[in-house]
Order: C-alpha cells, then structure tokens, then sequence
C-alpha cells in the first residue's frame, strides 16, 4: 500500500517561503499569482496492512515526526 | 472570568486604567493595557531595582530606555548593543523562536541607526544526557539561530552554552546583537512634529503570537504547548531588506523616529514613540497592511508579527521614503500622524475605537511592584559543606578526561561551525577563544565581544555569583587584549512573585551594580525574562552578562592557545581550597553544592590591568583566565587548536584535587618569551599581583608533575579528540 | 581592470568581495545593482555568497531571473571572466552557464569552517598563480554545497580539466571531492569556498590571494593559455 502525505504550514502560520516566491513569480510577469503557500509531500511505501490500520498509522507518525503541529497541517492519501 | 482576567490584569490593574480613562475602557483598549502593563513589557516587578544599575560614564551616548545602549569607542564611532531572551517562544517550537530572538534582537540595533556587524548567543538547556526533548530543543535552537542569522548574513561570533538539570523544563535562548554607527547618525523612537507621518513598513500583520507578551509571563504549563496559533514565523530575507532600506532612510534625513515592533507589535511601538516624543499620535487600523482577511483591531494592534518597523517622517517626503523602501522591494504605507495631544487615538476608518493617554499604557504608567523577599533554605545550608566531605579521587588523567567530555566543558565546535562566523570578513579572533574580537574597518580599532554567566554560582550565591559573572566577562574581554567598556544584561529568573526567587533577582541586580560599578563597566541596556520555571521548579538565577571592549590596535589581538614550544607558563592568582559550586564537584561528585570561591574585586581589578598593559605592550604569547574545571582544565585549553603540549610543575600543599580543579577567582595563565619574562614580571610585581612560573610549552603531551609525582600525563591529541567530539557524540 | 559585483536582493558577501578586490589588491571594482541592464564595461564579473531572495526555493533559483542576467549572460558568451562564488556558484548551475546543481550538505548541517583545497588544474585564468596539486586554505559557509553531476558530464570535465579545486576531507558530500569547476571554455568559475574571506593575514589567512591574483593576473595578459 502506497501513501502521500501532504504537509504545509498552519493557515495562520507565516509562510516567508511562500511570500518570497509568490513576489519571485509576480516579477516574472505571473501577475494573477495571489498566494503562494510551500509544503512538502512525502511518499511513504507501506507493506501488509489494512487500509484503517494505515490511517491510524499515518496519523500517528504526522503527529510524531512527519509534520511539527505547532506550525504545520497535514493530510495523507491512500492508493 | 471577569474581563480583565482574561488579559492578565488584576481588578487593582483594572481600577487604576477606570482612573487614567476615566471610564471603563472597551475591549481593545483593555487588549492593549493588558499586553503593555504584562510583566515582559512594563517589567513592574524588576523596574524598582533597576535604579541600583551604573548606568552613565563618559564614554555612554546612550543607557537604558532605548531600543539598544549606546557606547562611545572613539573615532567618532560608537557601539551600539542589546541582549534579549526568546525563552517561552523557544521552548514551544525551537527553531522559530530562536530564530525570531535573532529576529527581533536585531532590529533593535538597526532601529539606533547603527548596523549590525555581530551577533552572540546565551543558551542554556537541561541535562543533554538524559533527555531526547532536550536534544531536540538544542538542535532545533542551533539551526534557527543559524537560519536566520546566516541568511541574513551577520556573523554569529561568540556566546556559550551550558546544561543543567535547572533548565530540563525551560530552556534560555539569549540574543545579543552588535552594531556600529557614527555619533551624529543616533537615531532614536521618538514621534515629534506635530503632523508628521507615522509610515508602517515591512511584513504585512497576521494573528502571529496573538498575546505574545503576555504569554512570556506566565509560567509554563501543559497547556502551553496547545497555544499554538500564537508561533511567529521569522522571514530573514525580509529583514535584510528591511535593514538595508532603514539604514538607506535614516541616511536621507527625512526620518524624524524610528521603531521596531516587537513584543505587544503596534500598540508598543505607538506608545513608546509617542511617550517619548511627548506627543500624542493618531493611527487608522484599517490603514495596516494584513496577511490574513477579517482580523479584528484587537489582533492587528497586538499582533507580533515580524520583520515590521514603525517610521515617524518628517511630513511632506512621505514620497521619498516610499521610493527607497520600493528600491528594497518593500511597501511603506502612512497609517496615521504625530498630534499635539498625549492620547494615543486608534481608529477603524472614521471611528474611533481607543482613546488613552499614551504615557499610561508606557511603563511609566505600569504599576510597580515590590515583591517581599526572603533568604531560602538551601542558601544556608549549601555553605555547610566542607571538601573533607569528599573523598579524593585516585587516577587524574581519567578525572580530566571526565571533565573535558562533560557537555559544560566540552568544545562547542559542534554548534558554531552551523554558524556563519566569518562573513563581512571582519572576525578577528573566531569563536572558541575567550572573547570574540571584530575588527573595525577604517581604523586601526578592534572590539572584543563576550557573554557570560556561570548560573551555578548564581544559585548557590546570587549576590556573589552575578558579581563573578560580570568579572569573568571582563576576563574574556582583558584576554583578548580589550579594555572593557559597558555591560548588557539579560536576567533570567523564576516567579518573581515567590519571595525565594525575588530574593534571588534582588541579590543578583545588588551583585551586578556593584561589580559594574567597581570596574567601570555601566549596563547600558538589558532585559528581563521572569516566570522561567514549571510547577514547582524553578531555573538556576541566570543574569547573562554580555560584554564590549575595545582594542586601540586591533593587530594586538591575543588568544588563549599556546603558540610556540620553549615559552614560559605563569600562572598569575592564588589557588586556594575553593571547589564549592564547581563544575569538579558537579561531574566527578554529583553535587551542587558549597560556598562559592570569593571575589575580591581590588585584587582582580589589578591583575586584569596588569594583563592588558602586558598585552598592550606586546609581551604575552598567550592569555586566558581559569574558570570551571581550574587549572588542569585551563592548560588543557590552551593546549589544544596547535596541539601544543606542556611541561608543568605545580608545588602545592592543598589536597591534589583542590590544586588542580579549585575554581578560585582571579587566576590566569598566561605564556610568555623567555626574553619578555623579566618585562612581564616587573608589570606584575609593580601591580602587586602573585604569580609563579609554572612550566613551559613543550611537546605534544600535557604532564602535571604535583610536589614531585606526575598526576597528569596524556597526550594532546588524546584530549583534543575526547574535548572536539564530545557534544556531536552526544547528540548523534 | 575592472571588477563589478553584482547585488542581488539578499548578497551578503558583495561588500567582502569588494573590499579583498579593492582595499588588499588595489582593484578598481564597482558593484552592480541586480535591476539594471548592462555590465559592459566590465573584465571580470563576480556572483557573491549570500542568499538571493532568501533562497527559499531552491539556492540560486530565483536569481537567473534578475534584470540584469541576460547582459551577465551575454558578458560571458564573449569569454569575458565570470565567477560565481557560493550562492553565485548556485545561481551559475542554475542558469546551465555550468554543469551540474549544489544540494543539501550530506549532514543536512550548514557548515562554516577552514578546509584545505587541492588545485587540480593550474592552467586556467583563476588558478595560473597555483602550483599543480598546490593546497590551499579556504573558508567555507554553506549548507547547499553537495555537488552533484551526471556521469557522463563528468567524465568530460575531467577530461577537459574543468574541476579546479577539490577539498581534502569532504565536507559535504560533494561528486569527487568536487569545491570548484569551470565551464569548457574555462571563462566561467564556480566555487563553494570563499577566497574573498581569506585575503588578510589579520584573519589569519590569504591563501584566497593565490585565487585573485591569478584572475587579475590573466587579465593583466600575464598568463596565456598554452
């Protein structure tokens, strides 16, 4: 089983990474650009395991390691 | 919960706003009083002492009550410098709230008109060896101290780090910042000029750190770590835009005042301008460029949103001051105006929704708080202790190994090389000496930067210990060849509202005015982080002391390493049976306890002028001062970087131990030609400071031969290895 | 002769270059601001260390994109010098004026200290004051310096002598050793290590001087190539 993890910064969080290149990208005449926002996705191969067992898992390692909850969210999908 | 609980007054606070205003105040208005009279921005329990402090001297331009103090280094050139902890943000999430102490430290600096040209850090945690939170901290600590202060593109070149088991719960991160400026370019936050502009410039205002301020005075708890939306999110490339277009501004002579917004944001800087200018200033909240849609003029006016400052232009070059801030890809917005009247008015479009006379929300219109104090239990009993308590260890080389791998002692390599120390290319001597030195460009100048607290001693003697701490400071500073000229103080301590720990604040502000007095070292800015400590557990007293000095030739720079086989090794001060509170006592013993060394402050006032004319007049090779782990641990250290050994013969009748590891005040070692030997000791003689000649450099072996028997044989590069790896070895 | 420091919103290391150009080596430089349009008058045209628009994206990523970078661009089309030093290396592999891309350091640590480099071609107009095999002390302070390159490319750099420097004890992961390359037609230098840093005995170090001299040298027509 194959998992995507998507983690990104709080929406009431900063995101100074996302500012600089949302300005980077108006300057380069991508002017509808309103908001840029930068996360990461982490792609996580997982043996034999039922799809629940895998959700609570995946939740479980978000909370501890994948993502800091003090200033990130995350989500994930399951294939 | 009544209203004024909710934020953090008390019903007297309340009453005392009804008499200012003269009505009950609506809910912004009682925001804004609630963050401002928060023990992190009114300090209403720390301020009554602060009248004990030096703080003028004919060298100071500018003392307390500004962003930074100021101190004059000749030339017309002058130093401008603050310390300020980030402890709460820090323990929450480390790498942001370091890196936004950094943040925020600097633009205190820039904020003088000066331009930051260093930075040094103060960092305690907890006991490193027991605990994953606490590797995680210091990591996390590390790389956003690096994150930001590399980006940003300010070399970080000196501070020190220690652990102990006073700090498991609330780590300390103390950021000290450095900067230069020409004496007729002082800038300073004051709003004058009735009509002229208020201008807002820098990152737009989200909910960041929404009740920041108060949220760093109140003790940690579980909940703390669900208080979460309140994280501050450091952007360091902003800031070196905003930096560089501030310094560009205050060039043009249009800038009347200058402020940054740090804790409690906009009302803050609003308040202290306005109080300062002794003027009135009127503001428009919807006029606030935001980041986040439907904030309430609660939150924009107490947001702790970074990298934003607060300009008072002169009216009429408003344009002007758009174009060079445009030229920096930032926007500068006017938000309001100086007005003839002490209120600060906040309006929300044609409405007005605060109206307060500006001076009451300042410190001045805080309340002030003397808190009882009362001498603790352990104070007493910690004095009982005798050295017979203890048994003498056998096999020393093993001890000094001990204490060479214990994180305190161990080299910090391991955190600074994360640090771009180099960059502006004006670091003279680099991190791992005693003081950092810088050199100053166009002159022959060089300025020597330290910081410093041994927070063991503050605890067992708070009045003692902080007096210790501001002359080992000025140890660092001698030894690198600097006159030391002010003081920067961060105070770290617990509930000041607990009589044990006010007593300890109370001993310690008594320890430092004195020692400051004594050496001519006014305290010139500072700041106070109280509630450090969780339930029941408070940290050790830690009033960080950061220090400047300046050399009148920088190429006289001296470091603590050995340089060449055949010099001379003097040891200058008496050891005596002092191991009360050391770091000996600590790692081999396992006990915190003892009447700490003591200080005579005329004796340690001539041994350091004595070293500085050496120094000054070119005779040392090398110069450092003993402190934790004593003489055994000192030769050590200046052994190592050349991986130059030593031959010494230490003739004694104090107990092997006591000689080798008593951390008795005053003492340095000191190298020497063997043709400056008679120079040296006629300066030392005449300043009637002992000392005794101890051994030579030679070799690659470190040998202490103790009243005829070797007690200490082992190989430099043996120690090195143990010393460089010790922290890296720990934390992987 | 004359240098030109281009500043891009976020350079750090532009004022050290100027004042190890101009105070130690009595050059006439001047810096380039990143919005404007020509940089003809230039000899030698120099990318500093710092951190280009932050370098949130990637190091270097945004740069290529300045104002000014088509004239640098056209600059080293004639075989005008170009050097990219740390983050301006970072920007040069991001325009393909070089090959390859810099990465995170193998320990995910940035890292600031001395290390010893090893001239590996001295025959180039930034190296020709070396002697071949020469080991030099250079500062470092990065945290994006792992090169990395396909094999093939590599195979025709060495071929071609373009890797000038290696470092002694791998600091961060890079291919081979790798510090420093140029481009085929060795006009075009990279480099992690900071000479510009190492210029004054007063910081204990002027190896960096072997590296700008030989530039200055070359320029001079002291050194041709054989």
């Amino acid at each position: 089983m194959k998992a995507k993890v998507y983690v990104t910064p709080k929406k009431s969080i900063a995101d100074p990474q996302g500012n600089a290149i949302g300005r980077a990208l108006n300057k380069i005449g991508y002017d509808k650009v309103e908001d840029v926002r930068i996360g990461k996705l982490i792609e996580i191969e997982l043996g034999q395991i039922t799809k629940e067992e895998a959700e609570v898992q995946l939740k479980e390692m978000c909370e501890k390691l994948l993502a800091n909850t003090v200033i990130e969210q995350y989500s994930f999908e399951i294939e | 919960m009544n209203n004024y609980d909710a934020v953090g007054l008390t019903r007297d606070e309340y009453d005392r706003i009804i008499d200012y205003i003269g009505r009950e105040p609506n809910e912004l208005e009682l925001n804004m009083y609630g963050v401002m009279w928060s023990e992190h921005c009114s300090y209403k329990h720390s301020r009554p002492l602060f009248k004990h402090f030096p703080t003028s001297g004919e060298k100071v331009l500018q003392g307390p009550g500004e962003n930074a103090g100021i101190v004059d280094i000749g030339d017309n050139l002058a130093i401008a410098m603050k310390i300020e902890s980030h402890n709460h943000p820090s323990a929450i999430e480390p790498y942001q709230g370091a890196a936004t102490g950094v943040g925020g430290i600097i633009r205190d600096i820039f904020a003088m008109g000066a331009r930051p040209i260093a930075l040094l850090n103060s960092l305690r945690f907890g006991e490193i060896e027991k605990y994953d939170r606490v590797k995680y901290l210091l990591e996390g600590v590390v790389e956003g101290i690096a994150g930001y202060g590399n980006c940003i593109g300010i070399p970080t070149v000196g501070g020190e780090v220690y652990f102990n088991s006073s700090y498991n719960g609330n780590p300390l991160v103390n950021a000290m910042c450095v900067g230069i400026i020409e004496h007729d370019k002082i800038h300073r936050g004051n709003a004058s000029g009735v009509g002229n502009s208020i201008m807002y410039v820098g990152a737009a205002t989200g909910r960041d750190g929404i009740g920041g301020a108060s949220f760093a005075s109140v003790e940690l708890t579980e909940e703390s770590e669900e208080k979460r939306s309140a994280v501050q999110v450091g952007d360091p490339f902003m800031e070196k835009l905003l930096l560089e277009a501030c310094l560009e501004l205050l060039d043009t002579g249009s800038i009347v005042g200058i402020q940054d917004l740090g804790a409690a944001g906009l009302t803050s800087a609003c308040c202290e301008t306005a109080t300062r200018g002794e003027g009135g200033m009127e503001i428009d909240v919807l006029k606030i460029p935001r980041r986040e849609k439907g904030m309430h003029p609660v939150e924009v006016m107490i947001s702790e949103s970074q990298e934003r400052m607060l300009l008072i232009v002169e009216k009429g070059r408003e344009r002007e001051v758009e174009e060079i801030v445009e030229k920096w890809g930032l926007h500068a917005v006017v938000i309001g105006k100086v007005t003839d009247n002490d209120k600060l008015v906040v309006k929300e479009g044609e409405k007005v929704v605060a109206d307060i006379p500006a001076e009451s929300l300042d410190s001045s219109g805080a309340p002030k708080y003397y808190s009882d104090y009362q001498v603790p239990e352990y104070y007493k009993e910690a004095k009982k202790f005798k050295y017979n308590d203890i048994k003498e260890p056998t096999g020393y080389n093993e001890v000094l190994l001990n204490l060479l791998k214990s994180p305190n002692i161990a080299s910090k390599e391991w955190i600074y090389r994360q640090y771009d120390h180099m960059v502006r290319t004006n670091t003279v001597v680099k991190p791992g000496s005693d003081a950092a030195v810088l050199r100053i460009r166009g002159t022959k100048k060089g300025i020597a930067l330290t910081t410093d607290c041994n927070s063991r001693y503050c605890y067992l003697d708070p009045r003692e210990g902080s007096k210790i701490a501001v002359v080992e400071a000025a140890r660092n500073i001698v030894c690198s060849g600097a006159k030391p000229l002010a003081v920067t103080d961060g105070l770290n301590f617990g509930n000041p509202e607990k009589p044990d720990r006010y007593w300890q604040f109370r001993e310690s502000i008594l320890g430092i005015s004195e020692a400051c007095r004594e050496l001519d070292t006014p305290v010139i800015s500072g700041n106070v982080s109280f509630y450090n400590e969780t339930d029941t557990h408070a940290i050790h007293p830690t009033p960080i002391i950061g220090m400047v000095g300046v050399l009148d030739d920088v190429e006289k720079a001296c470091t603590m390493y050995f340089k060449s086989e055949g010099d001379i090794i003097l040891q200058l001060g008496e050891t005596k049976a002092e191991i009360g509170g050391s770091e000996y006592l600590s790692i081999i013993h396992h006990l915190e306890t003892g009447e700490i060394p003591f200080i005579n402050m005329a004796m340690e006032k001539r041994v350091q002028e004595a070293i500085l004319e050496a120094i000054q007049r070119g005779l040392l090779e090398s110069a450092h001062d003993l402190s934790e782990g004593g003489i055994a641990v000192g030769l050590a250290e200046c052994s190592m970087e050349k991986g130059l050994g030593a031959e010494i013969t230490l003739n004694t009748n104090l107990r092997r131990d006591l000689e080798l590891f008593s951390e008795s005040q005053s003492r340095f070692l000191i190298s020497v030609k063997p043709a400056n030997l008679d120079a040296v000791a006629r300066i030392l003689e005449e300043s009637r400071v002992p000392f005794r000649s101890i051994g030579k450099v030679m070799g690659n072996k470190l040998q202490i031969v103790m009243n005829q028997e070797t007690v200490i044989e082992l190989p430099v590069a043996e120690i090195e290895e143990l010393w460089r790896g010790a922290i890296k070895c720990l934390i992987e | 002769m004359k240098f030109g420091i281009v500043v891009f919103p976020g350079s750090n290391c532009d004022i050290d270059c100027y004042h190890a150009l101009k105070d130690t080596l009595g050059q006439d430089v001047e810096y380039i601001w990143h919005d404007t349009e020509e940089v003809k008058e230039y000899d030698c045209v120099i990318l500093p260390g710092g951190f280009s628009y932050g370098d949130y994206l990637r190091c270097g990523a945004v740069a290529p994109f300045s104002r000014v970078m088509d004239a640098v661009k056209v600059h080293a089309d004639k075989g005008k010098l170009l050097v990219g030093i740390c983050n301006g290396f970072q920007i040069l592999t991001e325009m393909g004026l070089l090959p390859g891309a810099l990465v995170r350091n193998k320990n995910l640590k940035f890292i600031c200290d001395t290390v010893a480099l090893k001239v590996e071609n001295k025959e180039t107009p930034f190296t020709n004051r070396c002697t071949h095999g020469q080991i030099i002390n250079i500062p470092i302070a990065h945290g994006e310096g792992n090169y990395v390159v396909d094999d093939e490319e590599l195979e025709k750099m060495k071929k071609n002598g373009q890797i000038l420097f290696t470092y002694q004890e791998n600091p961060n992961g890079s291919v081979l050793d790798i510090a420093g390359i140029c481009n085929e037609n060795k006009n075009v230098l990279g480099m992690m290590p900071h000479p510009e840093r190492a210029c004054e005995d007063l910081l204990g170090n002027d190896d960096g001087k072997f590296i700008l001299q030989s530039i200055i040298s070359f320029l001079e027509g002291g050194w041709k190539s054989e």
